[in-house]
């Protein structure tokens, strides 16, 4: 096991370019121990490449990458048996049970019998399938499969769980759940990398986030602090237009965003905004959201769109 | 990247895995596909006969049909399974996140190809000699033309389908590679008495003629240095295609 403080992932200026696509470019990363991470980015920022560079199976470019302080490009067999990946896509047996798909991956990590059968036994628990435990896979729900597919990749107690978008396409009790498990482990000492473009779920489980923008890492820190750092704290949303805009808030120094049509100002209390707005509209009744500023903010703040007004 | 042998075999059992809940659908096409020509044709076609190669038709067949149950039982195994797990199924992704590395994979695909020609193989010599067709106990000898059939197919075919892109291009490999040599090595008649000159080249360059050559040798007692050349040639090509087949894999597993 990793002793805490200790990074169990160190990249340094990795760049990977496909022919004359750059897919990441220049990346430094440290992933401290026992924390949940999150690679956070729109479908094509670089994620999936870069988690791969780290199990590798994708070798960098340029750069060089630390995972339990061995050097993957030279021993990847060595990195591999200390982390489970939990790929995009769920990869199982579908004529087969849970168990015997857990039974046969098991095998991939050479684990003796006593232990295999005894780790089985342990995740069905740990995943809450052991009511589905002997029902053929093809029969199960999504929710089901992705339980498995997470299980099979703690097959052999990694120090290291890597979670490729692990709740795209589940319903919401499921991913609560599975968000408790990966409380859990981390409680348990593990530590966890995870990619995701929910921000609900980068806010909510990781402990720190690095955002990736094509390629390339904007920022990198606590969820809450990145985006003190660079936002007010309240958010006030609502639907106008550049004119409208202008018209409402003439003269205020707020700090705006906007996306498409909607505006979204930012400050450490909206509600003198809202009463003003309220004022300004003539009693037109716009809808009006106020919220805390979150990392979907951070984000177009970040990459999307420029920053308007006060700093 | 050297290749780790106990990481193979998982690979292998996983096929195996597999197999044990579907053996019986599939055992019928692969095996029942040369017990038929043996009876249609040994027997039906045969009747109309009088020896070929200095024995009866059915003879004549058997140590042939053996080799082309051999090399149906690998040849399925890793082309369309092979594509299927490489493009769709995502299956060796997902085993690369164990410490398994492309080679594992490769040796763990051909050695389940090489289990199956063997069941197929062995099974159909099983037949062969319950109807008297193989002069026991010389016929022994051609048993081990079942592995080197089912090494070299599975080294031809898993060389092939790591580098197709669309799977349409696998039917192609058995409609126009696999059904002309299985109708121009040697099994329905020998071809030195039927082909000429340029057309022996062409046929001595083909993989199936030397399994069969070999397996023929052994149930007539013809064993030579013909054989050797037999077994020479087919453990070059296949180490020649498996070496191919690693340069793919490593390429399209590991970017």
């Amino acid at each position: 096991m990793q002793p805490a403080g200790e990074s169990v992932i160190r990249a340094r200026g990795v760049t990977k370019r496909f022919g004359a696509r750059v897919a990441v470019r220049d990346l430094d990363l440290d992933v401290p121990a026992g924390v949940c991470f999150g690679l956070l980015g729109p479908n094509g920022a670089g994620k999936t490449t870069a988690l791969r560079m780290i199990y590798g199976v994708t070798r960098p470019t340029a750069g060089t990458i630390e995972v339990f302080g061995i050097d993957v490009a030279n021993d990847p067999r060595a990195v591999r048996a200390r982390l489970g990946v939990t790929l995009q896509e769920n990869v199982q047996i579908e004529a087969l049970s849970p168990r015997d798909n857990l039974r046969i991956f098991a095998r991939h990590h050479l684990l003796p019998r006593s232990r295999r059968e005894a780790r089985v036994e342990e995740l069905l628990d740990f995943l809450e399938l052991r009511s589905h435990a002997d029902v053929p896979v093809v029969a199960l729900s999504g929710g089901y499969r992705r339980r498995l597919a997470i299980a099979m990749s703690l097959i052999h107690d990694p120090e290291l769980l890597v979670l490729d978008e692990p709740t795209t396409g589940l319903d919401p009790a499921v991913r609560l759940a599975l968000w408790a498990r990966v409380r859990e482990l981390r409680a348990r000492g593990r530590s966890v990398l995870l990619t995701t473009h929910y921000m609900d779920e980068a806010e909510r489980l990781c402990d720190r986030v690095l955002i990736l923008c094509e390629g390339r890492a904007i920022c990198e820190g606590a969820p809450r602090a990145l985006i003190a750092e660079r936002l007010a704290r309240e958010a006030l949303e609502i639907d106008a237009t550049p004119a409208e805009e202008a018209h409402l808030l003439a003269g205020e120094p707020w700090q705006r965003l906007r996306s498409g049509g909607r505006l979204v100002v930012y400050g450490d209390s909206v509600a003198p905004l809202v009463a003003r707005l309220r004022a300004q509209d003539g009693g037109d009744g716009r809808p009006v959201i106020v919220r805390p500023t979150n990392l979907e903010d951070l984000f177009l703040a970040a990459t999307g769109t420029s920053l308007e007004g006060g700093a | 990247m050297s290749v780790s042998l106990p990481h193979a075999l998982s690979v292998w059992w996983r096929n195996a895995s597999m197999y044990r809940r579907t053996w019986k659908a599939n055992i019928l096409p692969n095996f029942f596909e040369p017990v038929f020509y043996l009876a249609a044709i040994g027997i039906g076609v045969g009747a109309y006969i009088q020896e070929m190669g200095g024995t009866s038709y059915v003879r004549f067949l058997a140590p042939g049909l053996i080799c082309v149950a051999a090399m149906n039982g690998a040849s399925f195994e890793v082309t369309y399974n092979v594509f299927v797990r490489l493009t769709w199924e995502k299956t060796y992704d997902a085993m690369l996140t164990a410490p398994i590395e492309p080679d594992d994979v490769l040796l763990g695909e051909v050695l389940w190809a090489l289990t199956r020609a063997g069941i197929y193989g062995g099974a159909f010599f099983i037949v062969v000699a319950a109807f008297g067709y193989a002069p026991l106990p010389r016929a022994l000898l051609a048993l081990p033309a079942i592995p080197l059939a089912g090494l070299l197919f599975a080294s031809l075919g898993i060389a092939f389908s790591l580098r197709v892109t669309k799977i349409d291009f696998l039917s192609f490999y058995f409609t126009l590679f696999l059904t002309p040599l299985f109708l121009f090595s040697d099994v329905f008649f020998p071809i030195k008495e039927r082909l000429s000159g340029p057309w022996l080249v062409v046929a001595e360059v083909l993989p199936l003629l030397h399994p069969v050559r070999a397996a023929r040798a052994a149930f007539n007692g013809t064993l030579g240095w013909q054989t050797l050349w037999d077994v020479v040639y087919v453990l070059v090509v296949s180490a020649a295609l498996l070496a191919l087949a690693r340069r793919t894999i490593r390429r399209r597993l590991t970017a």
